[in-house]
């Protein structure tokens, strides 16, 4: 089903685009009678640079800044509702409401907020704790961002919304999700500061613990898939289930509907929420790693979190729930253009943030799992489910049921 | 590995108030404690030799500003023994009615914050929430939420309106509804059990040798409340029972807390039901001599006031006993071999209220 | 005959010229008053053979010519208290520990310290806890003045004489 809303792809569209400005500025050069200069902007090595350029911002502008606050706002309007409380109200009011008065900030639905949280954030003093490790301070926030943002090279939001193809996309989003925990335990340990310290062993102690479950997860579904590339998997999934019209996902089979749960499990440890989020456990530790960390480095830390969701939840989807399959209803052409009603970008985005959804719900819901029984529970009943799974898995493709 | 100290506090953001926890840490297990306050000192006893009787009630309102009634109650009871005078009917039963509906909202208060310490954030503004509607009750008795003034020596300030039983049993209806809600978002959390149980464990020889009272002596097995035992207002003329558990954990204590807030509802709706009209306050004299103590049954715990007078129309010495001071002392032995995620669970499951602890 | 009546019969039959002052405060509460240096014997006699288990509570009073420190004591078992007070002179105020007979004294023994300074002899652990390690005074002491005494009087409450 070609339903995707962009034709060729991502890196095509932004091709043209590329091609129409730098046809602009050839031109604008011809009239100012220098024409080398301005075939030297069409030629193909610039041509190339420029979209790989607009590709780049167009993802990262995608990913960081539409898909991060839109998690932001989700998440603090959900547990604000499950709270009894109305939650983030600062937007931008409908001028005709009545009860509307200059300078009212309490009406509208809060997509201003976490922009305000930001801009406050960028104006407050950055603190370096004189008695720090400054490359590694200075480093950790820098190697969580990039390494949430690296995962979006190869993420694909439907057939062609995405920036490279790669065969082996699904260990590329796992390898740059494993670098988080990496930059935690420099973090706490650079700040100088008993607390963090606690915090970021913690943190390595619990990383460590449930990528196991997770990566051995991923090996079930690999099993049965036979691919490591998005993709294919997706494609995998696409055919109908033992006749039925509803499609084959990969949760739909017994070996991996258990491996669905213990994928999600692992999925809230890696992410750091309650009920393990033991490294930043604010009761405890202040804000556990973090403590140090003052104005926008700190900005980048929090929010992240958040991206960090997305894209976890993002490969659940992809690797469970059928990525962006979904029913194309109709589709209609606009100049040549084929436009799909509910695109399969729509798909995989309802499943990403219903998944997210299901995260903030059991966060805001269960109390804080102690350190050592958080590691407990991740030896000792994680990892042999996660066995179990690949045995099954294991069990179903030579028998050629799934 | 390295044993070190840290310290919790006095900044912290969940630690009830402000007091300094230092914990010797080896790892991720605890070896020693030792509790620093003092931070809150106000000289309440000092202050209190320089004014009247009546105007010593301002003072102890705000010891513990959670549970405020009480606390006054408690030196209006010493005061009154002191001077040898006995309250009319109709007072005893509202100060009762009081006391209880104050108790409730210092349990809420305690659950809200003990909530939050474990993680479960959304208890605390489900039980901030509740707490609301029995401020709004108190509200209508005193004119005050906090720190309310409401009684007096000699009686209570003022009389409830005609109306207030039925908008009792409107909030105690709905109350009960939820807290049937609350029980069972902590019984039946796994999570929760994890937490609480088998951890910070006090036995009954131990606790009450450490001169521990109250909701933490009642966790651990020991049938002890002093409204039954040493019953004082109008308390053995009221149906209700004593909440008490065997396991001597946290857990223990949480439900022990829990079971006493079903407790004072019904003990404010037999007292609405009971009360007699009539006078509610009467004018003590001016001046006394002598020593008197009494004993209550505070929401923390055993709250002792012992006053001395000579003949003045001041007290000469006011002594406060405060429960959560001699619980304190036990703490460090309620906390060798845990961890460091027990010691909220611990210090949330004993409700402390730095306040009283400073006087 | 009253709980407290046969406590005190008790006392009265075990140490006879110990007691200065013995009563019954109200019904259920008995009172006596001792010299410090009895102080020891009394309370173990209370705790093992008349079983007050629990010590709720030691206070300091400075009397101007004496100090007391006034004990309170119950017994659950029938909710009868009893009140112990011991005369300290008031130039040597040093008085015995109760901690090993309760490890409920420790911490209202280092507030009397702390605000009144009697000093309870073997005390495993007597330091200041209320106020700063370091500070130089005892303020419950009568002799310590008042906030009143040392603000700063109007010309208006001098006259008139008002506090």
């Amino acid at each position: 089903m070609s339903g995707s809303l962009l034709t060729p792809n991502l890196v095509g569209l932004c091709r043209s685009l590329t091609e129409i400005l730098l046809g602009i500025v050839k031109a604008i050069f011809d009239a100012l009678s220098l024409p080398g200069l301005g075939s030297w902007f069409m030629s193909p090595g610039v041509v190339v640079f420029f979209t790989y350029l607009i590709a780049t911002l167009v993802m990262v502008m995608w990913a960081a800044l539409v898909n991060l606050l839109s998690v932001m706002w989700v998440e603090r309007k959900l547990y604000s509702r499950i709270q009894d409380r109305r939650g983030i109200m600062l937007g931008v009011p409908w001028p005709w409401s009545k009860k509307y008065k200059r300078g009212m900030t309490n009406l509208g639905w809060g997509f201003l907020q976490n922009i305000a949280d930001g801009v406050k954030l960028l104006q407050k003093e950055n603190i370096t704790p004189a008695s720090a490790d400054k490359l590694l301070f200075h480093a950790a926030p820098a190697i969580i961002v990039s390494s949430t943002i690296m995962v979006f090279a190869v993420f694909p939001f439907s057939e062609n919304f995405y920036y490279t193809k790669v065969a082996l996309g699904v260990l590329f989003v796992l390898a740059a999700l494993s670098l988080g925990p990496f930059a935690i335990i420099l973090a706490g340990y650079s700040s100088n500061n008993k607390y963090t310290l606690i915090g970021g062993l913690r943190a390595a102690a619990m990383m460590l613990s449930y990528e196991i479950p997770l990566i051995l997860c991923v090996v079930a579904v690999v099993l049965l898939s036979g691919t490591l590339d998005p993709f294919q998997m997706v494609a995998v999934q696409e055919r109908p289930l033992l006749g039925t019209i509803v499609p084959s996902w990969n949760v739909f089979s017994p070996p991996q509907m258990l491996g669905f749960v213990i994928f999600f499990i692992a999925l809230v440890a890696e992410l750091e929420r309650i009920p393990f989020d033991i490294p930043e456990a604010d009761a405890e530790l202040v804000e556990g790693w973090t403590t140090e960390y003052g104005g926008m480095r700190f900005g980048f830390l929090f929010g992240f979190k958040w991206l960090r969701a997305f894209a976890g939840a993002g490969l659940l989807v992809i690797l469970y729930l059928g990525g962006w399959n979904g029913p194309v209803f109709a589709t209609f052409s606009v100049l040549g253009y084929p436009i799909p009603i509910l695109p399969q970008e729509f798909w995989f985005l309802l499943k990403t943030y219903l998944v997210v959804m299901v995260i903030i719900w059991i966060s805001w819901s269960i109390p804080r799992v102690r350190a050592d029984q958080v590691l407990k529970i991740g030896w000792n009943r994680l990892i042999p489910l996660a066995l179990l799974t690949i045995l099954g898995a294991a069990v179903f493709k030579t028998m050629g049921w799934f | 590995m390295a044993e070190f100290w840290v310290n919790m506090g006095p900044q912290h953001p969940m630690t009830h108030g402000l007091w300094n926890l230092r914990i010797k840490v080896d790892g991720e297990t605890i070896v020693d404690a030792e509790p620093i306050i003092g931070y809150l000192h106000r000289g309440v006893e000092k202050i209190s030799e320089v004014r009247e009787f009546q105007k010593v009630i301002v003072l102890t309102d705000r010891l513990c500003y959670v549970s405020s009634i009480t606390w006054s109650h408690a030196y209006c009871l010493a005061v009154e023994e002191l001077m040898g005078i006995e309250i009319p009917e109709r007072g005893k039963y509202l100060r009762v009615i009081s006391l209880e509906i104050q108790r409730i909202a210092s349990h809420l208060m305690w659950l809200a914050a003990f909530g939050a310490d474990i993680g479960l954030l959304t208890m605390l503004l489900y039980a901030l929430r509740e707490r609301e509607l029995f401020l709004d009750l108190i509200e209508i008795m005193a004119g005050l939420r906090l720190n309310s003034n409401y009684t007096r020596v000699g009686g209570v300030r003022n009389d409830v309106p005609a109306d207030f039983e039925k908008s009792c049993q409107r909030v105690i209806a709905h109350f009960l509804k939820k807290l049937d809600e609350y029980e069972d978002m902590m019984e039946n959390s796994k999570t929760f059990l994890m937490r609480t149980q088998g951890i910070g464990k006090l036995s009954k020889e131990d606790a009450i040798n450490w001169g521990v009272t109250g909701p933490n002596l009642r966790g651990s097995g020991a049938d002890v409340d002093l409204r039954r035992t040493i019953p004082y207002e109008v308390y053995d003329q009221i149906d209700w029972e004593p909440a008490i558990e065997k396991d001597c954990d946290c857990y223990a204590r949480s439900i022990v807390r829990m079971r006493e807030m079903r407790e004072s509802c019904k003990i404010v709706l037999d007292a609405l039901k009971k009360m007699p009209p009539g006078p509610y306050r009467m004018k003590p004299p001016r001046r006394a001599e002598g020593e008197a103590f009494r004993a209550t049954e505070d929401s923390r715990g055993e709250a002792l006031f012992y006053v001395a007078a000579d003949g003045d129309d001041r007290p000469y010495r006011v002594k406060i006993r405060s429960p959560i001071f001699c619980t304190l002392a036990a703490v460090p032995q309620m906390m060798r071999g845990h961890k460091v995620a027990d010691v909220v669970s611990i210090m949330g499951s004993i409700d402390i209220c730095v306040g009283e602890i400073d006087k | 005959m009253g709980v407290e009546e046969q406590a005190l019969a008790k006392l009265r039959e075990r140490f006879p010229k110990l007691l200065l002052e013995s009563g019954s405060v109200r019904p259920g509460v008995g009172r006596v008053k001792i010299d410090r240096k009895d102080l020891v014997e009394i309370c173990f006699y209370l705790k093992e053979e008349l079983g007050y288990e629990h010590l709720s509570c030691i206070s300091a009073v400075d009397w101007r010519d004496r100090y007391e420190c006034v004990y309170h004591f119950t017994r659950y078992s029938d909710g009868s208290m009893f009140q112990v007070n011991a005369i300290i002179p008031h130039d040597d105020p040093h008085i015995e520990s109760l901690c090993k007979f309760w490890r409920s004294a420790t911490y209202p023994e280092r507030e009397s310290y702390d605000l009144m300074g009697i000093v309870f002899d073997h005390q495993p652990d007597l330091r200041r806890i209320l106020l700063p390690p370091d500070y130089r005074f005892f303020p419950l002491r009568k002799d310590f003045p008042q906030e009143v005494d040392r603000q700063y009087i109007s010309r208006r409450k001098l006259k008139t004489g008002g506090v």
